[in-house]
């Protein structure tokens, strides 16, 4: 927690402006604004755009605060002030308990909403990817023989690649890590169409280039680079 | 006198013999006082010892003392320490005592240690330097990684049992396991329930295989419930079972074994774990309940409501229940219709903030206390408690001889009537003659000191906390407890006056305890001056202040190894944590800069 604030306060200083109402962000025009930490963690763009040196940028995010979630969800008025050492329960045992549950957040492109799992249910990669099928009813997975796992919407013949959002804002492919560090380490998940995928990456590939030419600032490439994005949104 | 000196006769050997029959160790200690000839006797023919405080003797002269040491039990820190308000760093260190006793009692074969610290060297000496090395108990130690087990499990050629109790243990891997030798046949008790990292589970399957004298299985949560069953085939004789994560599909594979396993269990006994816990798993351990002596469900926040009540009332046998306030009143009431045999009860908090909904209240340990006679030890933490509850609990359960009781909210009064309670914990003291050990809590005043004062008359160890109004209620305690050991004393209004009242008292205790409490500088100096035999020791946060009256050359600072010493004239200061212990050794010599001994 004391991590996040010292960042926000090094960022303003460093930019003079308020960062969070400058920063650009992917999101449905007129979307709810987010706080803060979401604006940052948005996309990996905002940070491309942001060439101002930022020490700890890919920081430890972590907004979970397991003590004060479950607090918070509780009738009482306002938690009492804690004293050391009290309740005398040992460490071990307060940090066996922590709540155990983990909702994140589940979006497929082209669903109207999104949906909620929470990950402390499953056992495994298996097990979610199930859980994922049955809630949007219309895929099935498919195992490739390179393990990766892919889920199908058989009527379209579309196919879906379930990656998530870590700590660090990156967007990551599912099933890479052991199960227990993806469960720590994933904040929201999204079945991404395949074709999707392929084309986010070039963009983001062509764009990294091309602020790297603007910098440059060597026209020829640029308009090399602008006839080439200009193919991909054919 | 005939008799007196016909004793002096008997040949060593009977005398050896009959000390023999001695095994609790204040016996020995007793028979050791006699006189020079039971002294050498007895300290050569000592197997077990027992040091309670490990600065209360230098390693040295207790492994010369006993040199046929075979089991060395230690504790290290102060029991506060468990709850945060010891600083890291702060001691008791088992290096010492290894390296001790491998240069003189190569026979050790069982080493116990509780809050101690422990480093991965220590325990590859240990291995090395005891070649008869059998059992390995930690509980609450620190220190150590999983490197450290893997010596352990590597070089112990007969391991017998090892055993980790809610320890902080650094995860490097799950190799560890691979350590076990092929032809290490003799473990009988393996506990690893707190390791937080994944284990290698087909090693942990080979070795449970060729372990057939294993009775005790206490597994991690990243043991899933098809390698549990698997497990559970191999070992029918199974008595002490702790599940790993118990989550399972009701058509897996996994799931059928597990229930055919478990029956085939008939000789267990104790049950714990319960990790994430699906009602359906629960369903599998019905068979098995009926036999159940102790159970531990207090890592299982999903076993509660109508799954509590479903388990628990097959549980007929059982002595031991540890369980979580998440079960409520209603549970309680159940075990108190169901478990008659009921001799140990710990309800633990599953909300540390009393911030959610009540849970457990007075009306579940009166239900216990009316179902459950035999009741003799019991730790509860609740949100309230009144008076009248305890006077009834105490009526029923007359046979306390462990009683601790944590109301969560610090100084809360009866709600009933608005009262303190202190005669609901007089009503306790007054009727369990054997109380040993004793814990309380909620608005107390000296009243409750003066009840503890004039009837626990067996008390050993008792623990305040947010109590008392004047110096009186600590002298209460000091001058009444004739058989006190250990106090502990935090947030409570005894000043210098009480820690004075009574000096010699310390040197028949094991240790004192006072934080948060209104003692200075100038009360501790004046203990220490009064009470060589004993060590004063300040935990202080000074350090910080030091360095800023030394910039400013107001302190004068005498350095003498560890102790800093300021003399500034300020010892009205109040001293924020004392710890005060009888000991043989002198002041320690591995006190860290914020440890002052007086």
């Amino acid at each position: 927690m004391s991590v996040e604030t010292e960042r926000s306060s090094t960022e303003s200083d460093v930019s003079g402006l308020d960062y969070e109402e400058t920063a650009l962000t992917l999101g449905i025009p007129g979307g709810a604004r987010a706080t803060g930490a979401e604006l940052e963690r948005k996309r990996g763009f905002s940070r491309t755009v942001d060439l101002t040196s930022r020490i700890g940028a890919s920081e430890d995010r972590s907004d979970e605060s397991p003590d004060t979630n479950t607090a918070g969800s509780a009738k009482a008025p306002a938690p009492k002030a804690r004293v050391v050492g009290w309740p005398p329960v040992r460490n071990y045992r307060k940090n066996a308990l922590k709540s155990s549950n983990k909702y994140v957040k589940v979006a497929v492109d082209g669903a109207p909403y999104l949906r909620k799992v929470d990950l402390e249910a499953y056992g495994g990669y298996e097990e979610l990817l199930s859980a994922l099928q049955e809630m949007f009813s219309c895929f099935t997975i498919r195992n490739y023989p390179n393990e990766e796992r892919k889920l199908v919407d058989p009527i379209h013949g579309t196919e879906y690649v379930p990656t998530y959002e870590d700590k660090d804002g990156d967007w990551m492919l599912v099933g890479d890590v052991p199960w227990k560090m993806f469960v720590d380490a994933c904040k929201r998940l999204r079945l991404m169409k395949s074709s999707e995928a392929t084309n986010l990456g070039l963009i983001l590939l062509l764009l990294n280039s091309l602020l790297f030419e603007l910098e440059r600032r060597s026209s020829a490439c640029f308009i090399i680079i602008f006839f080439s994005l200009s193919f991909l949104f054919v | 006198m005939k008799v007196q000196s016909a004793m002096f006769y008997f040949p060593e050997e009977v005398i050896e013999h009959i000390f023999s029959f001695l095994t609790h160790h204040p016996d020995r200690n007793t028979v050791s006082t006699v006189c020079k000839a039971w002294y050498k006797i007895e300290r050569l023919s000592r197997c077990e010892v027992f040091v309670g405080n490990c600065y209360a003797i230098r390693p040295d002269r207790a492994a010369a003392r006993f040199p046929g040491l075979r089991s060395l039990t230690l504790k290290g820190k102060p029991h506060f320490a468990d709850f945060d308000l010891v600083p890291p760093d702060w001691g008791g260190l088992a290096g010492p005592w290894i390296e001790a006793m491998a240069r003189s009692c190569p026979n050790l074969e069982e080493l116990r240690m509780k809050r101690m610290v422990v480093s991965d060297e220590s325990l590859e000496l240990l291995v090395h330097a005891f070649p008869n090395f059998k059992a390995l108990v930690l509980v609450s130690c620190e220190g150590f990684s999983t490197d450290g087990l893997a010596a352990v499990a590597r070089s112990c050629k007969s391991l017998r049992e090892l055993d980790l109790q809610e320890n902080e243990i650094e995860d490097r891997g799950p190799r560890w396991l691979n350590s076990f030798p092929d032809m290490c046949t003799s473990l009988v008790s393996l506990n690893f329930a707190c390791l937080k990292g994944e284990v290698n589970l087909k090693s942990l399957e080979r070795l449970v295989c060729r372990s057939p004298n294993l009775k005790c299985l206490r597994l991690n949560r990243a043991v899933p419930v098809e390698t549990l069953a698997k497990i559970m085939n191999q070992c029918p004789n199974l008595e002490d079972l702790g599940t790993g994560s118990l989550l399972a599909d009701q058509f897996s594979e996994a799931y059928v074994s597990l229930i055919s396993a478990l029956q085939k269990c008939k000789k267990l006994r104790s049950l714990s774990g319960f990790w994430d816990a699906s009602p359906l798993c629960l369903l599998a351990v019905y068979p098995i309940c009926a036999n159940l002596t102790g159970l531990n469900l207090s890592y299982a926040p999903t076993v509660q409501g109508q799954d509590f009540i479903n388990l628990i009332q097959h549980c007929v046998k059982l002595l031991r229940l540890w369980v979580l306030d998440s079960v409520g009143d209603k549970g309680l009431a159940v075990v108190a219709s169901a478990c008659k045999e009921l001799q140990e009860l710990r309800v633990f908090p599953s909300d540390l903030f009393a911030a959610g909904p009540a849970t457990v209240t007075e009306e579940g340990l009166v239900a216990i206390s009316t179902g459950c006679p035999k009741l003799n030890s019991l730790l509860y933490f609740c949100h309230s408690m009144t008076n009248s509850a305890l006077i009834t609990v105490s009526k029923n359960c007359p046979n306390f001889t462990r009683f601790r009781l944590c109301i969560l909210e610090p100084r809360k009064p009866d709600p009933a009537t608005n009262e303190p309670l202190d005669e609901g914990f007089g009503a306790v003291v007054k009727t369990c003659k054997n109380l040993r050990r004793f814990s309380i809590s909620g608005l107390l005043t000296d009243q409750v000191f003066y009840y503890i004062g004039k009837y626990a008359k067996a008390l050993e160890m008792l623990s305040i906390a947010f109590a008392g109004d004047t110096d009186q209620g600590m002298t209460y305690v000091l001058n009444g407890c004739k058989n006190l050991r250990k106090l502990e004393i935090r947030d409570c209004p005894f000043g210098d006056g009480a820690l004075l009242a009574d000096v010699t008292k310390y040197e028949t205790m094991r240790s004192l305890w006072m934080s948060s409490c209104d003692i200075s500088l100038r009360g501790c100096k004046a203990l220490a001056t009064k009470m060589p035999s004993l060590n004063v020791e300040i935990i202080n946060e000074w350090e910080a202040e030091m360095e800023e009256n030394l910039n400013n050359g107001v302190a004068e600072v005498i350095s003498n190894n560890n102790n800093k010493h300021i003399n500034n004239g300020n010892d009205e200061r109040k001293v924020e944590k004392l710890y005060v212990y009888r000991t043989v050794g002198g002041p320690r010599t591995d006190a860290p800069d914020f440890v002052w001994t007086l």
